[in-house]
Formats: structure tokens, C-alpha cells, sequence
């Protein structure tokens, strides 16, 4: 099996303190060794990483992929591809395509075409619900054996509250974490912003905090009684944070993410009706993001996820009050998180271990992690690159994200998925000119 | 009168008028002067002047209305600009051509001035950017209906002489009121004292970023007022509504006799139209004396030829 190695990086373990400058050796789709020096063996391909900053390659625990049935949002060919090139080289897909992930037959339609089409790792999340609609539950069971990592009725939430703890009852015997868009539907009232003085300017209906706050303490009650772990989606408010870090001090099996738009933006974004800047939860008020961003440093929000949600144009470019929900996450994940390093706000290596190891666990993918035998998926990062983000170039079918030409700094510039390159920016950046 | 014009050269800097937020003081001050010459146009037997003559105004309704709707027709009239009509039902996800193909649509006949009424908060903006035509936003959803407040300044100005200092009382569904919002930022801006009245929940807080005073009795907030602006109460509201029963907020929030009682002497009762008579207003004092109501719907046609003329000429 042929052999690389990778001279001279500086890499980023996410279980280390600080970064190290070492050398990184696999062979086929496994890693074989990384350490301070390695000398290379007989016949093994040389590759330089001077300048460059080695990380495992990072996880989104919450993504769509639209197929089946929204192939004209995106399909799992170019989610996936648009996936690495964000560095992501694990995806874990919602159940709300059409019809939905509510049956081990789709999960297996799914896992068949990443099979196929997909450049890195594809792990659906099952519905909890038949049909998303919150009344029977799914068969979670044949989900699991199929392939499913997770539950989640995710775009609606479960507002049923004795279904809800039956889906808590049943997932924690099949160690399965429960996912919830935690938004109370009533409170909500089809709102198409955060509620707060720019809604007020706007004239437009909000979405109050409380609206997730209930339902974020709800979980947490059902996950206490039922003994299931509970993982809050996009966790968006600064009283949910709050409610997350009561639990996991009082010990419950409790996790949560954030998605790198609401670390980002404000509601704010919202006030010329730019429907880029619409998502459910809404984006929030500058003392939620301070809030999360503590949260995010200090561990009591796990992992970042970027509830990728790709929207065609005919989607977003109507009303505001009637456009679809949710903008793209993979290409600008982790330069959006970079910003928060660059600020002081977060170390580099809780943000590597938030994109890589933290998803992981929250899945419960129990395996060989960035180490001798673990799969030889890797990024490599050059973290002193600046340049605009240009939307028109994304592999993703679709082009909804309020970041198109916004300056970064720091890029993905290769992505490896079991040994192989999948995404190279400079071959990239040759064809585009 | 083929010969009417203005008394001077009257322009303002904005190009569209979708809120009152855009519009700076001496743009309003030009727009009310405008209007009261327009005026006397409109009282002249022959109520037309050729000030917009070959210009294309269309008035592009996604939401019913009759009184706005006559209210820019007749303005376009009068300056003899080709005035057309379309009414559409307001959602794009209704299999309908989406409002901006239908945008581009009208923008390729070359209108000069588009009149929009939607019932989704921001629609005329999203619109203004995408055609050539001077936009007018003739009510979005809660958002703004700001020719609704520049006939209701036109109409405090002319009885009181300025805004400085008065003060305002507005009161109903703030929440949900395009018209409370535009007269908020639009008298603030010309030096007007506003306070709301109303249940809580029709007031939501962040309305204090608009410095305002809130009451939550009526009586406390109207004694000082000059002018006690009502609200219609929307009757048809979908979902749950922010109040008991239409009894209960009568009772409370509305303007009766009895409460005119307590009210300065020379009090102005304004209310938007149409009036839910004994609902948000007794019919004494929709039709008393010290109502300027019907002055309102006048004003109107005068204030939308200045917006008409300023923007289309």
C-alpha cells in the first residue's frame, strides 16, 4: 500500500495544549504515525507542509443535503463536495428531505448514493417522528441498523411533550442522541426574525428567545427524567446557554452546537429584508453571540455545526415573511470561526477540537480518533492566507449566504478523506482564473 | 387651470419614498408645502394641471384597499399623469407569478412611478431595487405606510401651525399598525411630543427605541394631547387576538364622549379610516367637532400629488 508522508507541519491535536511541528505518515486510508520526526520509508510519497497547519478533518453534525427530493437546492454530490471544501470530511445529514428519513429504506437510498457520489463520509440522522409531524414516532431501531447516527425531526420541533419523552425512553436504549430544533411552534407564530427592536422597526413578527428557551428547559427536564442524552440544535440564545450550563453541572447527558451565523450576526443583518440573513433559530442580539461565544470557549457548547442549508434562488428571492429558511455552511465555517481566534475570543485548538473531536463524541462515534490505525482523514490549513469570499465559485448548487465577499483570513487549503485528496484549493484557484 | 404651478421649484433628494426613516426634515417640510398648494388645485372648478403629462404612474396593489388606491388615482389625475391600476393577490408561493418577475414585468413598460401596497413587510423596497421607476410605498405589511402620515401631519400642521412641542397621542394595535409607525418617526422628526395608548399587548417595548411615551390607560395618556390619533382595530385578524373581546377594548381604549371629557378643549380626533364606529371611536365623536377625519382624506389626494409630482417630474 503506498505510503505519504507530510514533513514539517505544524499540527493541531485537539487533545494536545499547544501545536507541534511534526511530521505525518499513512499508509492507503490509514494513519501510521504522527510525531515530532519520522524518517521516511523506502518508496513513500514526499509531500512539504511548510507554512501549513495539519488538523483532523472536521465534522458537521448537522447538515442538509436536500436528496432525495430538493435536488434543485442541493444533491449529496455537491453537498458533499462543498462539504471538503470546507474541510469537512464527516457530514451527518438531516431527515427532512422528501420524503423523509423516517424509514431504514431512505436511510439506505441515502448511504447508497454517498457511496457513489460523495467525497467524504456521509452519516444520516434518522426522523424521530413518521413524516416529521410530531406525532408517531419513527422506527428508530431499523434507522440505527441502517446506518443512522442520531434522531432529529430537525426544521420543526417536537411540540408534543409525552412524544417526546417516548423518543427519549426509546433512543436512550438504543444509545442514540436525540436532536432537537428547539423552537416553541405557538410562541414562534411562523415569525420570520428574531423579535426585538429590529423586528419592531421592520414591522415583521419575531421569534422571542423564550420561544427557544422553553423548549431547550423542557428537553433538558425530559433528557433528567428519561436518562437520554439530549443535543440542543443551533443553539441561539444567551438564556439557553444558561439553561445548557445548569444541566451539565448538574451532570445530565446534555449537549449543544452553535453554528458559526450565530457567533456571527445580529439581528441587525436582518433591517434591508435581506432574506440571507433568515434562519430558524433567527439571528439574535450581540449579548446572545457574547454569550455563545463564552460558551463555545468554555466548553459548554460542544461542537460547531453549520446547519448547512442550501436554498435555490426561488426560494430566497421572494417576500421575506414568505422565504425559506437558512443559508449555506460549509465554505465559510471555518474561516468564520478563525475570526473568533483572531480576536482573542477562543483558542485555535478548543476551535479544531470543536470542529473535530466534540462532534464526534456527540454522535458517540466510538473509534480511533487522529492516531496510529484512524481513518487517514485530515485538513491542511494555511492560516495566514487573506482573501474574499466570492459566493459564485461554491460547489454547492445554491448561493444563499450573507458572507459572499466578506475578506477572510485563514483557509482550508487541502482536504483528505481516507488517504485520498478530495479538495485542493490552489487547483481550484488555477481553474477559476 | 392649465396654467397652475408650484409657487417656486420644489424637489427632494430621495428618489423612492418607502419610510418615513428616509426622509429628512426639510424633505418633509418640502412635501407639506407642496401639498397645500396642491390644494387649492383641488379645489379649483377645473381640478387639473399638466405637471405630469405623458408620465406613467401605476399603482400596483398586492393587497385590497379602495381609499389609498382612489387617493393616488385621483392625485395621478389631477397633475395628468396615465394613471393604471392593477390589483394582485400578495403571495408569491400561491403558484402566482413572483412579485419580482411581476416587478420586471411592469419596469420594462417603462412606468415613471410605481405605487406599491403589499401585505409583506419590505416588499416595496425589494421592489424599488429592482426597477427603474420612483417606488412609493403605499403600505407594507406593520412596517410603514408613509403617505398615510404625511396626510396626517399635512392635516396637524394646518390647524395647529407647527409640530414643535405638540403633542400626540396615538392610540390602538401599535404592534401591527403600519400608520402608527410612520406617524411616530415622521412626527418625531419634525419636533412633535408622540405617546401610545393601548393594551400591552398591542405595545410591544422595543417601541421606547422611538423615544416615546407609553400608557396603558387611556385617559392619562389623551388629557395633555393636541391630537388624539385612533386606530382601526383590525375585526378580520387572523390568529389569536391581543385583546378579549372588541367589547372590552370599546370599554377601554375607546374614544367616547365620556373620555372627551378629559381631553384638552381644542382637541383633534384624526383617525386613518375606514372607522369601526363604537368600536375604536363613538360615533359622536368620529363626526364632532373637533374630528378632521373627512380633512384627512382631503389632505390625502393633495399630499400624494406632491409625492406624485416631486418623484415624477
Amino acid at each position: 500500500m503506498k505510503k505519504t508522508l507530510l514533513k514539517s507541519v505544524k499540527i493541531l491535536d485537539p487533545r494536545k495544549k499547544t501545536p507541534f511541528e511534526g511530521d505525518f505518515l499513512f499508509e492507503g486510508d490509514e494513519i501510521v504515525a504522527i510525531s515530532e520526526s519520522i524518517d521516511a520509508p523506502s518508496d513513500c510519497d514526499l509531500i512539504s507542509g511548510e507554512g501549513l497547519h495539519l488538523a483532523p478533518g472536521f465534522v458537521d453534525i448537522h447538515t442538509h443535503l436536500r436528496e432525495p427530493g430538493f435536488e434543485y437546492k442541493e444533491d449529496i454530490a455537491s453537498g458533499s463536495k462543498s462539504a471538503v471544501a470546507g474541510g469537512f470530511t464527516t457530514i451527518c445529514c438531516m431527515a427532512n428531505t422528501d420524503p423523509v428519513n423516517d424509514h431504514a429504506a431512505i436511510t439506505q437510498y441515502i448511504l447508497n448514493q454517498a457511496e457513489k457520489y460523495a467525497v467524504n463520509r456521509v452519516l444520516p440522522i434518522g426522523a424521530i417522528t413518521k413524516g416529521l409531524k410530531g406525532e408517531a414516532l419513527s422506527e428508530i431501531g431499523e434507522l440505527k441498523e441502517a446506518g443512522c447516527v442520531a434522531i432529529s425531526d430537525d426544521g420543526i420541533t417536537v411540540m408534543n411533550s409525552q412524544v417526546m419523552r417516548i423518543a427519549m425512553d426509546y433512543a436512550k436504549g438504543l444509545d442514540l442522541p436525540v436532536i432537537d430544533h428547539c423552537i416553541d411552534l405557538h410562541l414562534a407564530c411562523n415569525a420570520p426574525m428574531h423579535e426585538g427592536s429590529v423586528s419592531v422597526r421592520l414591522g415583521l413578527n419575531g421569534i422571542p428567545s423564550a420561544a427557544e428557551d422553553i423548549i431547550i428547559a423542557r428537553d433538558i427536564a425530559l433528557s433528567e427524567m428519561t436518562g437520554a442524552h439530549f443535543h440542543v440544535a443551533h443553539l441561539s440564545t444567551a438564556g439557553g446557554v444558561e439553561l445548557v450550563r445548569r444541566a451539565k453541572a448538574k451532570g445530565l447527558r446534555v449537549t449543544a452546537e452553535v453554528t458559526p451565523h450565530h457567533f456571527t450576526l445580529t439581528h441587525e443583518a436582518c433591517k434591508d429584508y435581506d432574506t440571507h440573513s433568515k434562519m430558524c433559530p433567527p439571528l439574535r442580539e450581540q449579548k446572545d453571540i457574547d454569550a455563545l461565544i463564552c460558551a463555545l470557549s468554555d466548553g459548554t457548547i460542544d461542537c460547531i455545526a453549520t446547519d448547512h442549508a442550501p436554498h435555490a434562488i426561488v426560494d430566497k428571492e421572494v417576500e421575506f415573511d414568505q422565504a425559506a429558511m437558512g443559508i449555506l455552511g460549509f465554505e465559510t465555517a471555518f474561516p468564520l470561526a478563525y475570526r473568533l481566534v483572531l480576536d482573542g475570543k477562543i483558542s485555535l485548538l478548543r476551535v479544531i477540537e470543536a470542529l473535530t473531536l466534540a462532534p464526534l463524541k456527540v454522535i458517540h462515534l466510538d473509534e480511533k480518533f487522529f492516531e496510529k490505525g484512524a481513518r487517514a482523514d485530515f485538513v491542511l490549513l494555511d492560516l495566514a492566507k487573506q482573501y474574499r469570499y466570492d459566493v459564485g465559485q461554491s460547489f454547492s448548487k445554491s448561493r444563499n449566504t450573507p458572507f459572499d465577499q466578506w475578506n477572510f483570513q485563514a483557509s482550508v487549503e487541502q482536504t483528505w478523506v481516507k488517504g485520498q485528496k478530495v479538495f485542493d484549493r490552489s487547483e481550484r484557484e488555477k481553474e477559476s482564473l | 387651470m392649465d396654467n397652475f404651478q408650484p409657487s417656486k421649484d420644489y424637489s427632494i433628494e430621495s428618489r423612492h419614498v418607502l419610510s418615513m426613516e428616509d426622509l429628512s426634515p426639510s424633505e418633509i417640510e418640502t412635501i407639506l408645502e407642496l401639498g397645500l398648494e396642491f390644494q387649492r388645485l383641488s379645489e379649483d372648478k377645473v381640478k387639473k394641471a399638466p405637471l405630469l403629462r405623458g408620465k406613467t404612474v401605476i399603482n400596483l396593489f398586492f393587497e385590497n384597499s379602495t381609499r389609498t388606491r382612489i387617493s393616488f388615482e385621483l392625485a395621478g389625475k389631477r397633475l395628468s399623469a396615465d394613471v393604471i391600476n392593477i390589483s394582485k393577490s400578495g403571495s408569491s408561493s400561491s403558484k402566482n407569478e413572483t412579485l419580482y418577475d411581476t416587478a420586471k414585468n411592469i419596469s420594462a413598460m417603462k412606468p415613471d412611478v410605481l405605487v406599491v401596497r403589499h401585505s409583506s413587510s419590505g416588499a416595496p423596497l425589494a421592489l424599488s431595487k429592482l426597477v427603474n421607476a420612483a417606488v412609493i410605498n403605499a403600505g407594507d405589511g406593520a412596517h410603514e405606510h408613509p403617505s398615510q402620515a404625511l396626510l396626517d401631519m399635512l392635516t396637524i400642521r394646518q390647524k395647529l401651525g407647527s409640530f414643535q412641542n405638540k403633542r400626540v397621542c396615538i392610540v390602538g394595535d401599535i404592534a401591527h399598525s403600519r400608520v402608527a409607525r410612520s406617524n411616530i418617526i415622521g412626527l418625531s422628526k419634525m419636533g412633535a411630543k408622540v405617546s401610545l395608548v393601548g393594551p400591552a399587548s398591542m405595545i410591544p417595548k422595543e417601541m421606547e427605541q422611538y423615544g416615546v411615551d407609553i400608557y396603558y390607560d387611556l385617559i392619562p395618556g389623551i388629557q395633555d394631547a393636541d391630537v388624539i390619533m385612533t386606530l382601526r382595530i383590525q375585526k378580520e385578524r387572523i390568529g389569536l387576538s391581543p385583546f378579549p373581546s372588541l367589547r372590552e377594548y370599546s370599554r377601554f381604549y375607546g374614544v367616547s364622549p365620556a373620555v372627551m371629557k378629559a381631553a384638552k378643549q381644542d382637541v383633534m380626533i384624526m383617525h386613518p379610516g375606514p372607522v369601526n364606529r363604537g368600536v375604536e371611536i363613538a360615533p359622536e365623536v368620529a363626526d364632532g367637532p373637533y374630528s378632521v377625519i373627512l380633512s384627512q382624506v382631503t389632505n390625502g389626494v393633495a399630499v400624494r400629488m406632491a409625492l406624485l409630482y416631486l418623484l415624477g417630474k
